[in-house]
C-alpha cells in the first residue's frame, strides 16, 4: 500500500468526542458524519482536507468512546491514513477491522507541519516527508492486522475463513 | 509461571493452558453487549456479512440507554432499528422502555454477567464487569457483529499493572476518589492495552458499587479492562442475581506484573477532575472558587443506590444553589424504584432537583441537560473532555455524589465539609 497527501496535524490525547461529538452520533450515515469530522477540534478542517490527505497525530489518539462513527467520520471524510505516536486500544481495533490504515510513529509528528507532504509505504513500514531523502520506519503492522486489511475489515475476514458459516 | 486473573479468564475462553501477554488469542465470548448508539452499526455489519442468526439468543443483550426516551427523530430510528432486530432475533435480553437502565449498571444487576466471564460490550465502559472477577472490554461495533455472529472475538493477552490499596479510607472518598486519583497519577495514556488489577486490603473495605465506579473508569486512563479478585462482597452480589454458574479466579503468587502501583488512601482526599482530562485531578482542598451552573448525580459511574443515598444524605433539609440546575438520574428502574421507596425523592425534590428516567442523557451530551457556552458544571460522570456535555465552551468537572451535592447547594465547587455535613456509615444492597 502505497499512500500520498498532505498531512493536518492534532496534539495528544483527541479523543473520539473531538473527531465526532455525539450530538451527530444519532446519525450513522458516513457522509454526514465526514461532514463533522474533527469540527470540535478544528472546525475549519472539512473544509480544507481534500481526498488523500492524513491525519498526524501524538499519544493516544481515539481515546475515550468505543464510537466507530469516529473511524468512519475520518475514512468517509477523504483521509487515507492517520499516523500517531500511539493509539487508544479500542479506537486502534476499530480502525483495522473497518479498514482505516493507521500507523505509529512519534518521529513524524516531531517533524511535519501542517501541509506539508507525504509518502506512506504500507508494506515497507516507510514514511517519506517530499523533499527528504530520508525515509522514517514505522512500526510494523503486525500480521494478523495486515489480513484484516487485505480482506477488507474483521467481518469479511470471518466469512473468508468459514467461522460463524453456521449462522449464515 | 503463574497467572494473572485477566489471563486465566483468556485462557479458559481461548481453550487454552495458558496465555501470556502479547499473545493474540480466539476467545468464547460470554456475553455480548450493544447499545442504541453502537448497535446500529453492528446490525448493518451483521446483516453484510449474510448473517441470518445470532450465536445464541440469550447471551446478545441489546439496552437501547443513551438517547432514550428517544430525544430526536434520528434516535427513534436507532431505537426501531434494535427493537426490530431483538424481536426477529428473539432475543431474551432485550430492555426497552420502562425497563431500560443505564447498561453498565443494570447487566450486573440482572446478574447478567457473572464472575469468570468473559464479556464484551460496544461501549468503552464495558471494563465496569470487571468489579466481578470477570475479563470484559469495550470494542466497537464491527466487533460486536464479529461476536454476534461466531460467539468469538480476537483478543491481544494484556500485560497486567497491579494497584494495591492499602490504608483506611478518609472521610468521603469513594471508589470515584481511589480511580481519580490513580488516573492522576498515572495520566489518561497510563495504562494502554494492559490490564489494571486493584488488590489490598483496602479494596476488601470496597463495596460493590464502589468497585464497579473504580473498574468503570480504568478506559480513562487507556486500560483494556480493569478487575477485582472476587471475594465475600462479590459473592454476596452475585449469589441473589446471577443467571448463570460462575466461577472466582483468583492470580498466582508468582503471576509477572509488568508494574505495581502501591497506594496509601489515607492520603487520600476527595478527588476533582478539572477540565478537559480525566487525569487533572486536585484534591478538594486545593479546589479554590470555582462557580458552577449545573451538577449531574448518575451515569454508569455514580447512578447506584448507594450514590444516591450519600447525595441525599448531603442534600437532606438543603436546596440547590439559585442559580444551579441540579439533576438527579437513577441508573436503573429497580434503583429508581429503591430511591423512591426510601423517601430520597422526596430529599431531592425538596433540593429543586430534577428526577430523570434512567438513561446515559447528560454525559455524554446526548439530552436531559446539556450545557451552554462558557457554562461550568460538576458530574459525577466519567468524562470531561471539550464539549462531553454540550456546547465546547462548556466545562466538565467530574466528582463523587457527596461533592457533587454539596457543590449544587454552595452553588461552587465543594465538599460536604463546607456545609458542616458528617458522613454516614457506608451501606451496601
Amino acid at each position: 500500500m502505497k499512500l500520498r497527501g498532505r498531512i493536518w496535524k492534532f496534539g495528544d490525547h483527541v479523543n473520539t468526542d473531538l473527531i465526532i461529538p455525539a450530538r451527530y452520533i444519532n446519525s450513522t450515515d458516513p457522509a454526514f458524519l465526514a461532514s463533522h469530522c474533527m469540527e470540535d477540534a478544528d472546525p475549519a478542517f472539512i473544509r480544507k482536507i481534500r481526498p488523500g490527505d492524513m491525519i498526524v497525530a501524538g499519544s493516544n489518539f481515539g481515546c475515550g468512546s468505543s464510537r466507530e462513527h469516529a473511524p468512519i467520520a475520518i475514512k468517509a471524510a477523504g483521509i487515507a491514513c492517520v499516523i500517531a505516536g500511539s493509539f487508544a486500544r479500542i479506537f486502534y481495533r476499530n480502525a483495522f477491522n473497518m479498514g482505516l490504515p493507521i500507523f505509529e510513529s512519534r518521529e513524524l509528528y516531531d517533524r511535519v507541519a501542517d501541509g506539508d507532504e507525504i509518502e506512506v509505504d504500507g508494506d515497507r513500514g516507510l514514511i517519506t516527508m517530499i523533499g527528504d531523502k530520508q525515509p522514517l520506519h514505522v512500526e510494523a503492522i503486525p500480521p494478523f492486522m495486515q489480513e484484516l486489511i487485505k480482506d477488507g475489515g474483521l467481518m469479511q475476514h470471518l466469512v473468508k475463513k468459514n467461522h460463524g458459516k453456521e449462522n449464515l | 509461571m503463574g497467572m494473572t486473573i485477566t489471563e486465566k479468564i483468556l485462557a479458559r475462553h481461548a481453550g487454552l493452558k495458558a496465555v501470556h501477554p502479547g499473545m493474540l488469542i480466539n476467545a468464547r465470548v460470554d456475553m455480548a453487549m450493544g447499545h442504541d448508539i453502537t448497535a446500529p452499526i453492528a446490525i448493518e455489519e451483521f446483516r453484510k456479512a449474510g448473517g441470518r442468526k445470532v450465536f445464541d439468543r440469550d447471551r446478545v443483550v441489546i439496552v437501547p440507554d443513551h438517547f432514550t426516551p428517544n430525544k430526536d427523530i434520528a434516535s427513534a430510528q436507532n431505537a426501531k432499528i434494535l427493537r426490530d432486530f431483538a424481536g426477529e432475533q428473539g432475543l431474551s435480553q432485550y430492555y426497552d422502555g420502562g425497563r431500560v437502565g443505564v447498561c453498565h449498571v443494570l447487566l450486573p444487576e440482572q446478574g447478567l454477567v457473572v464472575p469468570g466471564d468473559l464479556a464484551i460490550g460496544a461501549d468503552s465502559h464495558t471494563c465496569t464487569y470487571g468489579a466481578l472477577g470477570a475479563f470484559a472490554a469495550g470494542v466497537g461495533s464491527t466487533d460486536l457483529a464479529a461476536a454476534m455472529l461466531t460467539g468469538e472475538l480476537w483478543f491481544k493477552t494484556p500485560e497486567t499493572m497491579r494497584i494495591v490499596f492499602q490504608g483506611v479510607l478518609n472521610p468521603w472518598v469513594t471508589g470515584k476518589d481511589l480511580i481519580l486519583y490513580v488516573i492522576g497519577r498515572i495520566g489518561v495514556d497510563g495504562a494502554t492495552y494492559r490490564a489494571m488489577e486493584f488488590t489490598g486490603e483496602t479494596v476488601r473495605e470496597l463495596t460493590m458499587a464502589d468497585r464497579f465506579t473504580i473498574a468503570n473508569m480504568v478506559i480513562e486512563a487507556g486500560a483494556k479492562n480493569g478487575i477485582f479478585i472476587p471475594d465475600e462482597i462479590t459473592l454476596d452480589y452475585v449469589r441473589k442475581r446471577a443467571t448463570r454458574a460462575f466461577t472466582f479466579y483468583d492470580s498466582d503468587p508468582d503471576a509477572a506484573y509488568a508494574s505495581v502501583l502501591e497506594i496509601d488512601v489515607s492520603r487520600i482526599e476527595p478527588q476533582v477532575a478539572f477540565p478537559h482530562l480525566p487525569s487533572n485531578t486536585r484534591g478538594i482542598s486545593e479546589v479554590g472558587d470555582v462557580k458552577i451552573d449545573q451538577v449531574f448525580i448518575g451515569s454508569c459511574t455514580n447512578g447506584r443506590i448507594e450514590d444516591l443515598r450519600i447525595a441525599a444524605h448531603v442534600l437532606k433539609d438543603q436546596t440547590a444553589a439559585p442559580h444551579v440546575r441540579l439533576i438527579v438520574i437513577p441508573a436503573t428502574p429497580e434503583i429508581y424504584r429503591t430511591a423512591m421507596t426510601e423517601g430520597l425523592f422526596d430529599i431531592f425534590l425538596d433540593a429543586n432537583a430534577v428526577i430523570s428516567p434512567p438513561t446515559c442523557g447528560p454525559c455524554l451530551g446526548g439530552h436531559m441537560g446539556i450545557l451552554a457556552d462558557g457554562e461550568k458544571a460538576v458530574a459525577t460522570t466519567n468524562r470531561n473532555f471539550v464539549g462531553r456535555m454540550g456546547h465546547p465552551g462548556s466545562e466538565v468537572y467530574l466528582a463523587n455524589p457527596a461533592v457533587a451535592a454539596a457543590s449544587a447547594v454552595l452553588g461552587r465547587i465543594a465538599g460536604p465539609d463546607a456545609l458542616g455535613i458528617r458522613e454516614s456509615k457506608r451501606q451496601s444492597t
